[in-house]
C-alpha cells in the first residue's frame, strides 16, 4: 500500500510497486487526463509534475513517488481559475485532436516557472513534447502569450 | 498472383453498402405529433437541429471530429442557414446504429479523403435552412401572420409590422410538426456570417483541463481491458500459447484468442494485462511472409519499373516517339517507403456483448464501418448493434480501418455482459499496423532543341490500396485510380497541373504482403515528390528556373498556377534569398483541392537542414474557416516533414521492424518551420483541407536541398542519406 499525495488529496494505491504512475493514476485514480502515448518517455503525452518537476509519468514506478506531490492536468487549474498556460491554449485556439496536449501544457507550465520569458531557444530546447496534429505553431505563440500575461 | 494480406475487407466495403438502404438526407419529417425527440426530450426541428427551451441549438454531426475541425465547420454551415445564435451552439454525434434506424438520415458518416465538408455540405446547409423556415412558419402560424412578414436572425424571430418577437426554443415545439419546407435555396457563399469565418472551435476547453473524453479514456461499471499481439510476421497465424502461465498473475481474469492471428489477455487493469502478455507464451505458425525483407520488396518494385502492364492511368499523344526523338533525355528513379500513421492515440475500443445487443465506444473515422464490423465480430445483426463515437487523438486514415473494434468484439464476446477496454499498445500500433503503399517511379522526359519539354512517362510500380481492401472498387480490367492521384488527365479531384504533349502514367500492381492503408494525403505523397522533384531536374537540364519552367507549361491549368505564382511571390522567388537560404517549389492538386509551397532552408556540413520558413497557398474553393484551415496547413507539414526525415518503415524477416517513436520518430517544435499560410477561395467549389498541403511539403524542400547542395535525394526518409534537422 502506497501513500501518494494527488492534486493535493491523498490517495491510498494497492498495486505492484512497478506499477507506472501513468497507469496508477488512470487506473486506480480514475484521472484520465494524463495520456498514454508511447510508454517509453517519448511522446511526453503523460506529463505531470512531481514535487514541481515535469515527469513522464509512463517511466515513473509508483515505487520513486510515495510521499511526493503529484500535480496532473486535472489539478493545474487553482480555485477554479485556469494557469496562464491553460487560458492562452484557449485564446490561441492551440489544441487539434488535444489528444497530446494535457502533456504539452504541463510541460509549458514547467517551464515558465523556470524560464518567466523564455526566448525561442529555451522552448526549443524545453518544449520535446511529440504532437503528430502539429499544433507547434500555435504552441509557440501561446506560450510567449502566457508569458506575457500575469 | 502475389499474397495479398487479409485484412478487414469486408467491413471496409460494408461500411456504408450493408447498413442501410435510401438516403433521406434529413429533411424527411414525421408528421403530426408524433415528433422526434433528442435524448433530453428536446424537440428535433428536423435530423440536423435540436432545438432545447431554453434556446440552446444542438447541431448533429455526423462525421468524425479528429482534430481536424470539421466538427466546428459543419455546425458553422448549419448554423449560417439556421440563423441562429452561434454562442448557443452545441453539438451531437448521432451513433451509426441511429442512423440506420432511421434510412441513413444523416448520409455517409466517414471522415475520410478529406470529404467530412465537401461531401456533405449541400444537405447540412439545406438543414440548417429547412429548420429555419419551419421556426419561421411556426411563430407566424401562432401570430396568425404570413411566413412572409417575419425574419430571423440570431435566433430571434421578430414580426415587424406587429412589433412582436419569440426565439426559437419558444417555438421549435411547433416547428417540429410541420412539414419541412420542398425547396430550400442557400445562401451565396459571400453573404455568410458564420461560415466563412475564422471563428474558434467548439471543442477546446475540455482539451485544457483534462475533461475531454477519449475512447480511451472511457470507463464503465465492471469493466475489464485486453492487451492483444497479433502475428508479428504479416499473413501468419496463432498456433498455440500457454495461458497457465499467466492465469495466476496479478489481475488477469482471461486469456483468449481473437480471429486466427491475435491473442489478449483480460485483466483488471491494462497495465496488468500488457504485462501479462508479455510474460505469455504465443507459438506462432509464420505463415508464407517470413522471408520477406525491405531488400526482397525493393527488388520486387524494381522489376515492375520495366515491366509490361495494362494499368494507364493517363496518356497523350506518343511518349515513345517524343523520347526517341528527344534532342535530350532525362531520367531518373525515385522510391517512397512504409509509413506506420502513429497517431497519438493508440487504437481502442470498449464493447459490451450479449446475445441480444453488442454495444462499442471507440473512436472511428467511419462510424458505419466501425458498426458493421462490430456486427460480424458480434454475429448479430446490424439493429442489434452499435457504436458511439468519440472523439479521436489523431486519425489520419487509420482510424478508418475497424479491426480494434472486431477485435474488442471477439473478445467482450468471450466474456458476455462484461465490458472489455481493448487498447493496442504503442508498440503493437507501430509493427502490426497498416502502411501508407509504397512505390517506386521511373521517370523519362524529353526535351526538344529549344528545351521545351515535349514528353513524360511515369511508370508506378508498387502497392494497390484498393486491390488488397476493395477489390470491387477497382476500375476496369483491375486498374487501381487512386494510384494516379493528382496526375489524372481530368476531373475535380486530383488533376495533372501540367500540360505535356506526349504523356504516359502507367502503372504496374506489385503488392508485396504489408497490409497497405490510407494514410493522410495517401498516393498524393509520393506522386507530388516523384512529378514535383522530377519538374526540377528536367528545368535543371533545360537550363531554366524551375518556376518558368513550370509556368510555360502551366497556360491550361490557371488554378494549378495562381496557387504556384502565390507562394512564389509571398516566398520572394526571383529575388536575393539571404545569405546562406536556399528555396524550392512544388504545387500538386488533391482532394478537389489546388494547393502549392514554397520553402526557404539552410544547410549545414552538407546534411543538416534548418527549414527557415514554407510558404503555403491552397485554393480550397470554399473556405468555411480560415483560422483552421491554416492550423490544418501547418499542421499537416508536421505530419509530412516527420515522415520526410523520420519516416520510413523497414521489413525484415516477414515484420515491421519500427517499434515506437524512438525508431519511427517525430518531429518536434524545435525543428518546426515557420508557415505562413495562404488561404484564396477562387469559388464555385468545395475542396478538401485536412491532405492536401501534406503533399506538397516534401518536394518543396527536396527541391530546396537540391539548390543549397546539388544532391538530389530521390528515396526517404532522409534519415537514410544521413540527413536531418539542424
Amino acid at each position: 500500500m502506497a501513500a501518494l499525495t494527488i492534486n493535493g488529496q491523498t490517495h491510498q494505491v494497492d498495486v505492484d510497486p512497478n506499477t507506472p504512475l501513468l497507469w496508477v493514476l488512470r487506473e486506480q485514480i480514475g484521472l484520465t487526463g494524463t495520456k498514454y502515448g508511447c510508454g517509453i518517455a517519448q511522446c511526453g503525452a503523460c506529463t505531470v509534475h512531481v514535487d514541481g518537476v515535469a515527469m513522464r509519468s509512463c517511466s515513473v514506478p509508483l515505487s520513486a513517488v510515495a510521499g511526493k506531490q503529484i500535480t496532473t492536468i486535472e489539478g493545474l487549474a487553482q480555485n477554479g481559475v485556469l494557469h496562464k498556460v491553460q487560458k492562452a491554449w484557449i485564446d490561441h485556439d492551440v489544441p487539434q485532436c488535444g489528444y497530446c496536449q494535457s502533456g504539452m501544457i504541463m510541460a509549458v507550465a514547467e517551464l515558465l516557472k523556470n524560464k518567466p520569458k523564455p526566448t525561442e531557444a529555451d522552448i526549443d530546447a524545453g518544449i520535446t513534447n511529440i504532437c503528430r496534429c502539429g499544433t507547434f505553431q500555435q504552441v509557440r505563440a501561446a506560450i510567449h502569450a502566457a508569458a506575457a500575461s500575469a | 498472383m502475389n499474397y495479398i494480406p487479409k485484412i478487414d475487407r469486408r467491413s471496409f466495403l460494408v461500411g456504408t453498402a450493408a447498413v442501410g438502404g435510401g438516403l433521406s438526407l434529413g429533411l424527411q419529417l414525421p408528421f403530426g405529433p408524433d415528433v422526434v425527440r433528442a435524448a433530453d426530450g428536446s424537440p428535433e426541428v428536423n435530423a440536423w437541429v435540436v432545438i432545447r427551451p431554453d434556446d440552446t441549438v444542438v447541431i448533429r454531426i455526423a462525421r468524425s471530429e479528429m482534430g481536424q475541425g470539421s466538427l466546428t465547420g459543419l455546425a458553422q454551415l448549419v448554423a449560417e442557414e439556421l440563423e441562429c445564435d452561434w454562442s448557443k451552439v452545441t453539438t451531437e454525434y448521432p451513433t451509426p446504429g441511429q442512423n440506420v434506424a432511421r434510412k441513413r438520415v444523416w448520409g455517409d458518416y466517414a471522415s475520410t479523403g478529406s470529404r467530412s465538408i465537401r461531401e456533405s455540405h449541400q444537405y447540412v446547409r439545406q438543414g440548417g435552412a429547412a429548420a429555419r423556415e419551419m421556426l419561421k412558419q411556426a411563430a407566424a402560424n401562432e401570430w396568425k401572420v404570413p411566413v412572409s412578414e417575419v425574419t430571423a436572425e440570431k435566433g430571434v424571430i421578430t414580426h415587424k409590422a406587429s412589433n412582436r418577437t419569440t426565439t426559437y426554443g419558444k417555438v421549435a415545439e411547433a416547428a417540429a410538426k410541420l412539414e419541412p419546407p420542398k425547396e430550400v435555396p442557400l445562401k451565396d457563399p459571400k453573404d455568410w456570417k458564420i461560415a466563412g469565418k475564422p471563428l474558434k472551435r467548439l471543442d477546446t476547453a475540455d482539451k485544457v483541463n483534462g475533461k475531454q473524453q477519449y475512447s480511451m479514456d472511457f470507463k464503465m461499471p465492471g469493466m475489464l481491458c485486453a492487451a492483444i499481439k497479433e502475428s508479428p510476421v504479416f499473413g501468419g497465424k496463432v498456433k498455440s500459447f500457454d495461458a497457465a502461465k499467466v492465469t495466476g498473475l496479478p489481475g488477469v481474469k482471461k486469456v483468449v484468442q481473437s480471429g486466427d492471428a491475435a491473442v489478449a489477455v483480460v485483466a483488471d487493469t491494462w497495465w496488468q494485462a500488457k504485462t501479462a502478455l508479455e510474460a505469455l507464451p504465443i507459438v506462432w505458425d509464420d505463415g508464407p511472409n517470413a522471408k520477406v525483407s525491405s531488400a526482397s520488396i525493393a527488388e520486387q518494385l524494381k522489376a515492375g519499373l520495366d515491366a509490361e502492364t495494362k494499368f494507364v492511368g493517363n496518356q497523350q499523344g506518343d511518349v515513345k516517339a517524343a523520347i526517341a526523338g528527344a534532342a535530350k533525355k532525362v531520367e531518373a528513379v525515385y522510391s517512397y517507403p512504409f509509413q506506420n500513421h502513429a497517431t497519438m492515440e493508440p487504437m481502442n475500443a470498449t464493447a459490451v456483448y450479449t446475445p441480444d445487443k453488442c454495444e462499442v465506444w471507440t473512436s472511428s473515422q467511419n462510424g458505419e464501418a466501425a458498426l458493421a464490423a462490430a456486427a460480424e465480430a458480434a454475429g448479430l445483426p446490424v439493429a442489434k448493434c452499435d457504436v458511439h463515437k468519440m472523439l479521436l487523438g489523431g486519425g489520419f486514415g487509420r482510424r478508418a480501418r475497424s479491426e480494434y473494434v472486431s477485435h474488442a468484439v471477439r473478445i467482450a464476446k468471450e466474456m458476455p455482459g462484461t465490458p472489455i477496454k481493448l487498447i493496442k499498445s504503442r508498440e503493437e500500433d507501430t509493427s502490426n499496423g497498416v502502411y501508407h503503399p509504397i512505390t517506386q517511379c521511373k521517370l523519362v522526359g524529353a526535351l526538344d532543341a529549344n528545351n521545351n519539354l515535349t514528353g513524360l512517362q511515369m511508370r508506378i510500380s508498387g502497392q494497390s490500396i484498393l486491390a488488397v481492401i476493395a477489390p470491387s472498387r477497382l476500375a476496369e480490367g483491375g486498374r487501381d485510380p487512386i494510384v494516379f492521384q493528382g496526375l489524372n488527365a481530368g476531373g475535380t479531384e486530383g488533376q495533372i497541373g501540367y500540360t505535356i504533349p506526349n504523356l504516359l502514367i502507367d502503372h504496374a500492381m506489385i503488392n508485396p504482403p504489408i497490409p497497405p492503408w490510407f494514410w493522410r494525403g495517401v498516393n498524393n505523397n509520393q506522386n507530388a515528390i516523384y512529378l514535383e522533384c522530377f519538374m526540377d531536374e528536367l528545368a535543371l537540364a533545360a537550363g531554366q528556373d524551375p518556376l518558368e519552367f513550370r509556368r510555360k507549361l502551366m497556360t491550361k491549368h490557371p488554378k494549378h498556377l495562381a496557387v504556384l505564382n502565390a507562394v512564389a511571390e509571398k516566398v520572394g522567388w526571383g529575388k536575393p534569398a539571404p545569405q546562406g537560404v536556399y528555396r524550392g517549389l512544388a504545387q500538386q492538386m488533391g482532394y478537389g483541392s489546388y494547393v502549392a509551397a514554397a520553402a526557404e532552408i539552410s544547410v549545414t556540413g552538407g546534411n543538416k537542414i534548418k527549414i527557415h520558413r514554407i510558404v503555403a497557398a491552397t485554393d480550397c474553393g470554399t473556405a468555411v474557416n480560415p483560422a483552421q484551415i491554416e492550423r490544418q496547413i501547418s499542421g499537416s507539414f508536421v505530419y509530412g516533414l516527420s515522415a520526410l526525415f523520420y519516416g520510413g518503415c523497414t521489413v525484415k524477416d516477414g515484420r515491421i521492424e519500427q517499434t515506437n517513436f524512438h525508431d519511427n520518430n517525430s518531429m518536434r517544435i524545435a525543428e518546426m518551420p515557420k508557415v505562413e499560410s495562404i488561404v484564396m477561395p477562387s469559388g464555385g467549389f468545395f475542396g478538401g483541407v485536412g491532405e492536401p498541403t501534406i503533399f506538397v511539403a516534401a518536394p518543396a524542400v527536396l527541391n530546396a536541398f537540391f539548390a543549397a547542395t546539388g544532391k538530389r535525394i530521390r528515396s526517404i526518409p532522409l534519415k537514410d542519406h544521413d540527413i536531418s534537422f539542424a
